[in-house]
């Protein structure tokens, strides 16, 4: 098996936004600004990486029946994990008051646990494959996740507040619809297509 | 995969797994309830002392609470090395807004006059409601300095001294309304 290759495929290939078409309700609500993104992505990879370890460590004991249930059961227990310590450990707001980390995420964090790429990495890959290549395989999509979730955070923080991490570099105001929804759905809409477009010239080459 | 669905099979995996996860858990909690705690403490006392005089005390810990319209409202007394009161952060609310409630955080100098105010929760419309933040727009800052006692907390609409956010009225009367609520428990005289 070709490791390296697994690695990078969640970056364009199994990318869970442009590739995959999962978890879009995350993606939409939680990239208002580059740090929210990131912060997401990564609190979803978490989830996925030890999800997929222990349900493919599981899945040879798991009666076939109630396979679903299980499954379910061990990404909840990871996303209540993620929970508690994101409340720990990111909820200091920041010096000019702007809401912490965990408080701008907010019902985002527990709704990790119904967001469909964490389930469909363990019916599609973790229940077949070893421990290892689960691992692999929840780290590739994970990092593809929060790489789409920052890009998208980015544009939409540059284009609306004019600021990328909340450096600022445009004075004003922005656009002010891209950090609301109706922008989540533009950006997001024109950057599928240019994502598309990439793959398809990159597998013609 | 396990290919046999028994009945008791079943019982006992998911007995297992729900157990397993359970205890997980129970021991997460244990280890970051501390931290849970500090974290929500250093909120609340920065909020506090962004609308108080610097204080020497702990005001989380002197907190008093003044039951209004069937909620309370929460004095955190912020008081000086001797002991004197310096100033109040009253955490009040309003149900009259555009959606939900908001929660603020009114600074009080012991004379009454408001020293700043911070939002602490709203759900108000992004670019509209949501001026009330200062991060958003200088709509609070008329409050700064203001006494109650002479500066009628109204809109201009209404026949108050507040100029409203514009095309946000509603929010600005329920931003008046929470201040007022504080107002009204603020213990007078400055001393407790």
């Amino acid at each position: 098996m070709n490791y390296l290759k697994d690695l990078t495929k969640g970056f364009l290939k199994d990318n869970p936004t442009w590739g995959l078409f999962l978890g879009l309700c995350p993606t939409l609500g939680t990239t208002g600004s580059a740090l929210n993104g990131l912060g997401m992505g990564l609190a979803t990879t978490f989830v996925l990486v030890l999800s997929n370890v222990f349900i493919s460590l599981f899945a040879r004991v798991i009666p076939d029946k109630v396979r679903i249930p299980a499954y379910i059961v061990i990404i909840a227990a990871f996303v209540t994990v993620v929970d508690l310590l994101m409340s720990a450990y990111t909820n200091t707001p920041g010096p000019n008051g702007e809401p912490s980390l965990y408080d701008s995420l907010g019902i985002f964090i527990p709704l990790i646990v119904v967001n469909c790429i964490v389930l469909g990495r363990a019916e599609a890959f973790a229940n077949r494959n070893t421990v290892f290549a689960s691992l692999i395989d929840g780290v590739a999509i994970g990092i593809g996740f929060a790489f789409s979730l920052t890009l998208l955070g980015s544009v939409r923080e540059l284009l609306g507040s004019g600021s990328i991490f909340g450096m600022k570099f445009i004075d004003g105001d922005g656009i002010l619809v891209f950090v609301m929804a109706p922008g989540a759905f533009l950006a997001l809409g024109y950057l599928i297509m240019i994502m598309v477009k990439l793959r398809k010239r990159l597998s013609k080459a | 995969m396990a290919k046999e669905s028994t009945f008791s099979g079943m019982l006992i995996t998911l007995l297992l797994i729900t157990l397993l996860s359970s205890v997980a858990l129970g021991y997460v909690y244990e280890l970051t309830r501390e931290p849970i705690a500090v974290a929500k403490m250093a909120k609340k006392n920065m909020a506090i002392k962004k609308v108080t005089p610097a204080f020497a005390n702990n005001p989380v810990d002197d907190v008093f609470s003044v039951p209004s319209d069937g909620d309370s409202l929460y004095l955190y007394p912020a008081k000086d090395s001797s002991g004197a009161v310096i100033g109040y952060a009253i955490e009040t609310f309003s149900n009259i807004a555009f959606s939900g409630s908001i929660k603020l955080l009114v600074g009080f100098l012991p004379e009454g006059n408001i020293k700043e105010i911070a939002v602490l929760e709203h759900k108000e419309t992004p670019g509209l409601g949501d001026k009330m933040m200062k991060s958003k727009s200088d709509f609070s800052y008329q409050f700064e300095g203001k006494n109650p006692a002479s500066f009628v907390l109204k809109v201009k609409k209404d026949g108050g001294d507040v100029d409203a956010i514009t095309a946000a009225t509603i929010s600005s009367r329920a931003f008046c309304d929470a201040v007022q609520r504080a107002y009204n428990v603020l213990p007078k005289g400055g001393t407790q």
